[in-house]
């Protein structure tokens, strides 16, 4: 969270322009307003072994928002969408759980791993039937990964023979649910996999590759991008994601649901993704904002948990925050209501050409113009 | 998809000409049957149930099946998976095969006005198990075979009441409340069920302090309590709408340091197998059962109606409280 370096006049004005201002402002706000309902929200205290606090929540049961985000935010850079997030967390879970509750000893290492290394390769093979049809055979991606939005959570249940599979596993409940330093594995496991995404979107030329795919996939052809190839990496990659995130959950619960695990997940992915600022039309992401957008989408639930919204007014409540985000994230909107101080002055200087520095701080100016249009 | 779609155009086309064809006939031989009883040719029934979403449905649907083969009927089975338009047009297709009764979990509580009246205008009787309909006209439905949730409510508080004495708790007792689906049937009747024979008889003494719904799932009882164990720390028991929920939130308190079932005392509903499991490691206090075995009761029914016999309006099912002490003894006959 540094801020890009200032060269205008005033520094309160160069944060207030940074792209990841206002989605961590929601966030600290958010956090804030937890205080009063839960007078030690902040504190953290050691508990049998463990880091133990509302803080630690917040990031263990925002663990697999997180991972289903960021490799939303790949898929959505290229221009494409994948609703099928939510299916390939069922299955994952469905098949690692199921070869789990036949072995006969369910703590064993290697059983553990290749039940792992199972749900994981069914999640990359949906990813693969998603890229297949995305890039292969043209189909809108909303309705290519609708295929398996639906027939996913079908096959899940045959897994689990519809029913809720219970395993006692020690070293599977370990990557959703078990700690390790004192912090959540969960966490390890998120950092791991937004480190090396980030290394490889940003210090390499892959980046750059995805917002000129999705910037215009054409044109990228012609000057010798394979963006076809892209195109199908990022639909595996985030379902690579989703499958991290089908393990997490069920080994948070010890359990795999068919039914329930994941469910609307895609749609809390897909917001997480504009609240941190990533463009839905393609062409530019923001790793960091979506890591954000995900924990503010977390720390909402908590709130609604914490300060006793009534259950019928949940989902009101958590509408009328979203909304309130997304108006902040618009420019236009920031003009009209603060003044040229917050908002007009960004859409000038956003409105440079898209996708040409893969450095850090270049999308970082431009994503914030251009959530206007989404 | 336009096989499916002519397959069954063809389908019904058959079955409705064929329904036209025996119409008269049909007349006669239900008056018939009516006079001697019904037991002569075996009966045909056409169960459509809601889906297949939790452990409890699969063996209320296990239930079913078994127990019409046991009864010697014929079943026919349709699974309507949480849609309401699935769930008409398969009771459709059973006015069009004219089965002898219909049974049916409806999905939803509303809009089942014109195909129940479909039905009685081919004197076929609707039999609904499990949820209850809205409907403008009562005779649109023989009964209803199912639990009585508010019933079950009331009943958590009584066991909670046991509980307590056993645990030798003294002093407040403060609730935190895990709701089912908000807007379901069984979430709101429990917690009105609940909270009536608290105000009737501990409006001093117990209080709910927290309540939030976990969705009947684990994973939501899990969050939900995570956060209800930070803004507040001093809940001392839990009331959990399904057993799931439960489970999802003993996780919690356990990482929260506390004893599940000590310090935080838990009656949960339903009694599926995983419930009675936990409730045998000591981590669950009490269970109201929630029986979906209700196949047996249903064939019975079934047979009355169709032999004419009137019935009460709604035939509850018959299902039993379980105190941790019993937890071993019942556990190997859990099937569900």
């Amino acid at each position: 969270m540094s801020t890009p370096s200032v060269t205008t006049p005033s520094r309160w004005r160069a944060l207030t322009h940074h792209h990841l201002f206002w989605p961590v402002a929601v966030l600290v706000v958010l956090l804030l307003v937890n205080v009063p309902f839960t007078p030690d929200f902040f504190s953290i205290k050691m508990t049998d072994g463990h880091l133990y606090g509302s803080l630690v929540s917040i990031v263990l049961f925002g663990s697999p928002l997180i991972l289903v985000a960021v490799g939303m935010t790949l898929v959505i850079a290229t221009g494409g969408i994948d609703l099928s997030v939510g299916a390939v967390v069922a299955i994952t879970g469905a098949l690692a759980c199921s070869y789990i509750s036949d072995q006969a000893d369910q703590s064993a290492l290697s059983g553990v791993l290749l039940a792992m290394g199972l749900g994981l390769l069914a999640a990359v093979v949906c990813g693969l039937w998603n890229g297949f049809l995305v890039a292969r055979m043209g189909i809108q991606p909303i309705i290519a990964t609708l295929i398996i939005m639906v027939a996913g959570r079908g096959v899940a249940q045959l897994i689990t023979d519809g029913q809720i599979i219970t395993i006692n596993s020690e070293p599977y409940k370990l990557i959703g649910g078990g700690y390790w330093l004192t912090l959540p594995f969960s966490i390890f496991v998120v950092a791991a996999v937004v480190a090396v995404t980030v290394v490889l979107t940003r210090r390499t030329a892959l980046g750059l590759l995805v917002e000129s795919v999705g910037g215009n996939a054409e044109a990228s052809r012609l000057v010798g991008i394979r963006s076809m190839r892209i195109k199908i990496m990022v639909y595996m990659f985030c379902a690579l994601c989703a499958g991290i995130a089908g393990l997490m959950i069920s080994s948070n619960t010890s359990a795999a649901d068919g039914n329930n695990a994941g469910l609307w997940i895609e749609l809390d992915a897909i917001l997480a993704v504009v609240i941190g600022g990533t463009s839905l039309l393609g062409g530019r992401f923001s790793i960091g904002g979506t890591v954000v957008g995900a924990l503010v989408i977390q720390t909402l639930t908590t709130t609604i948990y914490t300060i006793g919204v009534p259950t019928q007014t949940n989902l009101v409540f958590k509408a009328a925050v979203v909304i309130v985000v997304c108006l902040l994230q618009s420019p236009k909107f920031r003009a009209k209501v603060f003044g040229a101080k917050f908002g007009a002055g960004s859409g000038t200087k956003g409105s440079a050409k898209p996708a040409t520095a893969p450095a850090d701080t270049a999308p970082a100016t431009e994503a914030a113009p251009k959530m206007e249009v989404s | 998809m336009l096989n499916r779609r002519n397959f069954l155009t063809a389908a019904v086309g058959v079955a409705a000409a064929g329904g036209l064809a025996a119409c008269a006939k049909k007349d006669d031989s239900a008056s018939a049957s009516s006079s001697d009883g019904g037991g002569s040719k075996t009966i045909t029934l056409g169960f459509s149930q809601v889906g297949s979403e939790s452990g409890w449905r699969t063996a209320n649907t296990d239930s079913v099946k078994s127990a019409a083969k046991e009864a010697g009927y014929t079943l026919k089975f349709s699974d309507a998976q949480q849609k309401q338009e699935n769930q008409i047009s398969a009771i459709r297709s059973f006015i069009a095969q004219k089965v002898d009764v219909i049974a049916f979990s409806p999905v939803v509580v509303t809009g089942w006005d014109a195909v129940l009246k479909e039905a009685k205008a081919k004197k076929i009787p609707v039999v609904l198990t499990d949820r209850s309909v809205e409907t403008s006209d009562d005779s649109l439905f023989v009964t209803l075979v199912g639990s009585d949730f508010t019933d079950e409510g009331r009943r958590a508080a009584k066991i909670l009441e046991k509980v307590l004495e056993k645990a030798g708790h003294k002093g407040a007792v403060k609730i935190a409340q895990l709701e089912g689906t908000t807007g379901a049937a069984p979430a709101i009747e429990r917690a009105k069920g609940f909270k009536e024979v608290m105000d009737a008889e501990h409006k001093d003494d117990w209080k709910i302090v927290v309540s939030q719904t976990g969705d009947f799932t684990r994973a939501g009882g899990k969050q939900v309590m995570a956060a209800f164990l930070q803004s507040n720390p001093d809940i001392n028991v839990l009331f959990a709408h399904n057993d799931d929920m439960a489970i999802g939130a003993i996780q919690s308190i356990e990482a929260a340091g506390k004893k599940p079932g000590k310090d935080i005392l838990i009656v949960s509903i339903d009694g599926v197998k995983d419930g009675f499991v936990a409730m045998s490691e000591g981590k669950i206090n009490a269970i109201v059962e929630c029986n979906p075995l209700l196949g047996p009761q249903l064939m019975d029914v079934v047979k009355k109606v169709h032999a004419g016999e009137t019935l009460e309006r709604w035939i509850k099912t018959e299902e039993s409280d379980f105190m941790q002490d019993q937890a071993a003894a019942a556990l190997p006959n859990r099937k569900y």
